[in-house]
C-alpha cells in the first residue's frame, strides 16, 4: 500500500482567519491523508522547522491578510536555505492572479483562490507525489 | 391571535390542500430546499405555524408594536421614517494619509459615517518597525502606530460632528484613547464625540483570532474603559458586540445570534461584577450582524435578536431604563459569500443582502465592495457600494412602513425558530461552565468549523448551487475590474514616519506615563486613564501593549481550539 501523504498546515504572518485552512485540514483528512495543522502566527523558521521535524511531503498555508508577497517568499527562502526545497510548497487566500503567477514562478507549486474546491487540493497533492516519486526513482 | 376554531377549520384545510399539493411534488426545481444554515423549510407557512396561534396575549408579550418591549418589530417606533440607518462604510489602508483621502471621498459622496479598518500590525499590537510587521504595514487595514497618525487619519474632519466606527479589539482602548486625544485637540468638547468601537475580545477567541492578552485581563481593559466612557464620553457606543465575524468564520445563523448574545451577555455580568450599575452602561452596548445570502433567514436573525436581549435584559439583569433593553446593531453583507468568478455579480449579492439589514430594522450598514475577495476595495467599487445604499433608501419604498415583513407567517415563524435554536444554545453554553469556559475547550470553535466544513461540502456535492462558482461558470474568465494594490513604498514611508516620532517626541514623558500604565494593571487602577495620558505623549499602540505584555502575558489558542472537527 502507498504510504499516505504527509502534510502540514500554517497560518503565517499575523492574520488569524482560519476558516479556509480549517476546512482543508479536515477534507485531506477525509481523502486519507496525514495532516498537521500547526496554528497561527507562525513565522517562516517555525513552518520550515516543523515540516522538517515532521518529515512531511508537502506545506499548505492561508494568507488572507495581502502580505503574501512577503511571507510565501520566506517560506521559500528557508526551505532552500534548510536543503529542504523537495517539500512542495502550496497555498491559498485573497491573492490577485498578477501575483499567484509571480508565486507560481517563484517556485510556489500551486496558489488557490477562493472559491476552489476541496477536491482541486486533494487532486494537485496527489498528482504532485506522483511527479515526486518519479523524480526520486530516476534519481 | 387566533381564535381555536378558526386554526381547528385552517388545520382541515391544510389536510386537503396537502393532498393537491401532492402530485407536484415528485418535480423539483431544486435538489433540497433548505435555508444557508442547512435547515430545511417549509413549503408553505400559515397561522397554524405560529408559535402560540390560539394565546391572546402572544402577540403582545412577543411580537407588540415598533418601539416598544419586546422591540421584535424595532428599535424605534418611526424607524426609517425619522432618521435612515447610517451608511457606514469601512475603509482604511495604506498609510494615514491615503485613508484621509478616502473618508473624505465616502463623506463627499454622502457616506454618513466613518469606519476605520486597521491593518494587522496595529489589530496585533504591534508597531510598524516591528519584525513581526514585516510585509504586512498598511495591507488590510492602516497603520497607526501613534497619535500622530490619528492626527493625519482624521484629519479636517470633525470629530465633534461626524460619528466614527473603530474595528479593533485587543488594542481597542490604546486607539480609542488616541482619537479622543485628537478630538481634545480639535477642541472638541468630548460629551459630543459620537461613535463606536469595536472591542469585542470574546469572538476574537472564538472567530477572527486576533488576540493578544488572555480573557480576563482583556475583559478587564472593556470594563476600565467602559467605566471612563460613561463618566467622560456618554455617546460613545463602548461595545460592539460582533457576531459578523463569527459568521464569516462559518457559523450558521443561528450559531452568529446565541454565540454573540452569550459574548454580550457574558460582558454585561462582567461589568456588573466591576460593580457598574446596569442600566448606565447597558444603554451604551450595540450589536453587529452579518447579513448572508438567505434573505428570511437573517431577518429572523434580526427580529430574535432584539426580543432574546430585551427579555433577558429586563427580567435577568433587572434593568429598568427602556434603553437598557434596545439591541441596536450595525449590519454588514457577508463578506465570505462573494465570489471572485464573475465579481460583478457580487454588486447583486450584497444589494439582497443589504436588504434583509434594512428589513430587519439595522441601525447602521456596511455593504461590501465587488472586488473585496481579490484585494482592498478600488475607489470605483467601494462607490458603486455605497449607491447600492443609496438606491435603497431612496428608491425601492422599503423606509416608507416600520416592519414591512411583519405578521408574515413565514418572518414570524423564522423568528420563532431563531430564538428557539439560540436558547437551546445558551443552555449548552451554560452548562459547560460559560463563555470562557466553551473558548478554552474549543466548544465554538469546534462548532464553526463543522458548520462551514458541512457548508464546503454542500457545494462540493451541488447541493446547493454558488452562481460561478459550482455553476454558471464561465471558463477560462479574464477578471477585466480595476484592483486596488497598495503602494510597496508604504510600508518603509510608515516605518520611518514612526520611528521619526519616536526620536521627536518627549521620551521622559513617554516612560513616566508608561509606568504609570504599568501601575494601573497591576493594581485596579483604571487603565484606560493611564492610556489617555500615553497617547497625549505620542506612545505607541505597541508600546502599550508591550508593558501589558509583559505584565499579563500574551494568549495563544489550546490544542483543543485548533483543531478542526
Amino acid at each position: 500500500m502507498d504510504k499516505k501523504i504527509r502534510v502540514l498546515l500554517a497560518k503565517p504572518g499575523l492574520d488569524g482567519h482560519d476558516r479556509g485552512i480549517k476546512v482543508i485540514a479536515a477534507a485531506l483528512r477525509d481523502a486519507g491523508m496525514e495532516v498537521i495543522y500547526t496554528g497561527l502566527r507562525q513565522t517562516p523558521q517555525m513552518i520550515v522547522d516543523a515540516a522538517i521535524q515532521e518529515d512531511v511531503d508537502a506545506i499548505g498555508v492561508s494568507i488572507l491578510s495581502g502580505a503574501h508577497m512577503t511571507l510565501f517568499p520566506a517560506i521559500l527562502d528557508v526551505l532552500k536555505e534548510k536543503d529542504s526545497s523537495d517539500i512542495i510548497l502550496f497555498g491559498g487566500g485573497i491573492i490577485p492572479d498578477d501575483d499567484k503567477a509571480e508565486l507560481e514562478k517563484l517556485g510556489v507549486a500551486k496558489v488557490f483562490t477562493p472559491g476552489a474546491p476541496t477536491i482541486e487540493a486533494i487532486k494537485f497533492l496527489q498528482e504532485a507525489m506522483k511527479l515526486k516519486k518519479s523524480d526520486e526513482n530516476i534519481m | 391571535m387566533f381564535n381555536k376554531s378558526f386554526i381547528a377549520r385552517l388545520k382541515e384545510k391544510l389536510k386537503e390542500w396537502d393532498k393537491s399539493a401532492e402530485r407536484f411534488r415528485a418535480r423539483k426545481s431544486l435538489p433540497r430546499f433548505f435555508t444557508v444554515s442547512g435547515e430545511d423549510v417549509d413549503e408553505l407557512y400559515t397561522p397554524d405555524s405560529l408559535k402560540g396561534a390560539t394565546d391572546e396575549n402572544h402577540y403582545d408579550e412577543n411580537i407588540g408594536l415598533p418601539g416598544q418591549f419586546p422591540y421584535t418589530r424595532g428599535v424605534h417606533q418611526t424607524l426609517y421614517r425619522s432618521k435612515l440607518w447610517t451608511m457606514r462604510q469601512f475603509a482604511g489602508m495604506g498609510t494615514p494619509q491615503n485613508t484621509n483621502d478616502r473618508f473624505k471621498f465616502i463623506l463627499a459622496q454622502g457616506g454618513t459615517g466613518l469606519s476605520t479598518a486597521f491593518d494587522m500590525p496595529t489589530l496585533m499590537g504591534y508597531d510598524s518597525d516591528h519584525e513581526r510587521s514585516l510585509g504586512e504595514v498598511g495591507k488590510c487595514g492602516v497603520a497607526v502606530d501613534t497619535l500622530a497618525d490619528m492626527e493625519i487619519i482624521y484629519k479636517d474632519i470633525d470629530l465633534g460632528k461626524v460619528s466614527t466606527s473603530m474595528t479593533i479589539n485587543s488594542p481597542a482602548s490604546m486607539v480609542l484613547a488616541m482619537y479622543l486625544v485628537v478630538a481634545e485637540k480639535q477642541g472638541v468638547d468630548l460629551k459630543d464625540v459620537r461613535g463606536t468601537l469595536q472591542n469585542d475580545i470574546l469572538k476574537e477567541y472564538i472567530a477572527q483570532k486576533e488576540f493578544i492578552f488572555p480573557p480576563k485581563p482583556s475583559i478587564r481593559l472593556i470594563t476600565d474603559m467602559m467605566s471612563y466612557c460613561t463618566k467622560h464620553v456618554p455617546q460613545w457606543n463602548t461595545i460592539s458586540i460582533s457576531g459578523y465575524h463569527i459568521r464569516e468564520a462559518g457559523a450558521t445563523a443561528a450559531q452568529e445570534l446565541a454565540f454573540t448574545l452569550a459574548d454580550g451577555f457574558c460582558y454585561i455580568e462582567a461589568a456588573i461584577a466591576d460593580g457598574q450599575d446596569v442600566d448606565d452602561f447597558a444603554p451604551r452596548l450595540s450589536f453587529f450582524f452579518n447579513a448572508h445570502s438567505d434573505f428570511f433567514e437573517e431577518i429572523g436573525k434580526y427580529r430574535a435578536a432584539r426580543r432574546i436581549f430585551a427579555k433577558r435584559m429586563k427580567n435577568k439583569y433587572g434593568a429598568k431604563n427602556p434603553k437598557s433593553w434596545l439591541l441596536r446593531f450595525h449590519t454588514q453583507t457577508a463578506g465570505c459569500s462573494l465570489t471572485a468568478q464573475q465579481p460583478e455579480n457580487n454588486i447583486v449579492r450584497t444589494a439582497i443582502q443589504a436588504l434583509s439589514g434594512v428589513l430587519g430594522g439595522t441601525q447602521s450598514l456596511h455593504t461590501n465592495s465587488m472586488d473585496e475577495t481579490l484585494a482592498l476595495p478600488s475607489e470605483k467599487a467601494a462607490l458603486i457600494a455605497l449607491r447600492t445604499q443609496q438606491v435603497i433608501a431612496y428608491e425601492t419604498g422599503v423606509v416608507n412602513t416600520v416592519d414591512p415583513l411583519g405578521g408574515s407567517y413565514f418572518v414570524e415563524a423564522m423568528t420563532d425558530k431563531m430564538e428557539a435554536e439560540a436558547e437551546v444554545y445558551f443552555d449548552e453554553i451554560d452548562k459547560r461552565g460559560g463563555v470562557l469556559q466553551c473558548i478554552e475547550d474549543g466548544f465554538f470553535q469546534k462548532e464553526l468549523a463543522r458548520s462551514a466544513y458541512q457548508h464546503q461540502m454542500e457545494l462540493e456535492k451541488k447541493d446547493r448551487i454558488i452562481v460561478g462558482v459550482n455553476d454558471f461558470i464561465v471558463e477560462n474568465e479574464v477578471i477585466d475590474i480595476p484592483v486596488l494594490k497598495i503602494d510597496k513604498n508604504v510600508e518603509q514611508e510608515q516605518k520611518a514616519f514612526c520611528q521619526k516620532i519616536k526620536a521627536e517626541r518627549d521620551n521622559v514623558k513617554v516612560q513616566e506615563t508608561l509606568e504609570k500604565l504599568r501601575a494601573a494593571a497591576k493594581s485596579d487602577g483604571n487603565t484606560f486613564e493611564a492610556m489617555m495620558d500615553c497617547a497625549r505623549a505620542y506612545v505607541s499602540a505597541g508600546e502599550m501593549c508591550d508593558v501589558l505584555r509583559e505584565e499579563w502575558g500574551e494568549y495563544s489558542e489550546s490544542q483543543a481550539a485548533m483543531s478542526a472537527s
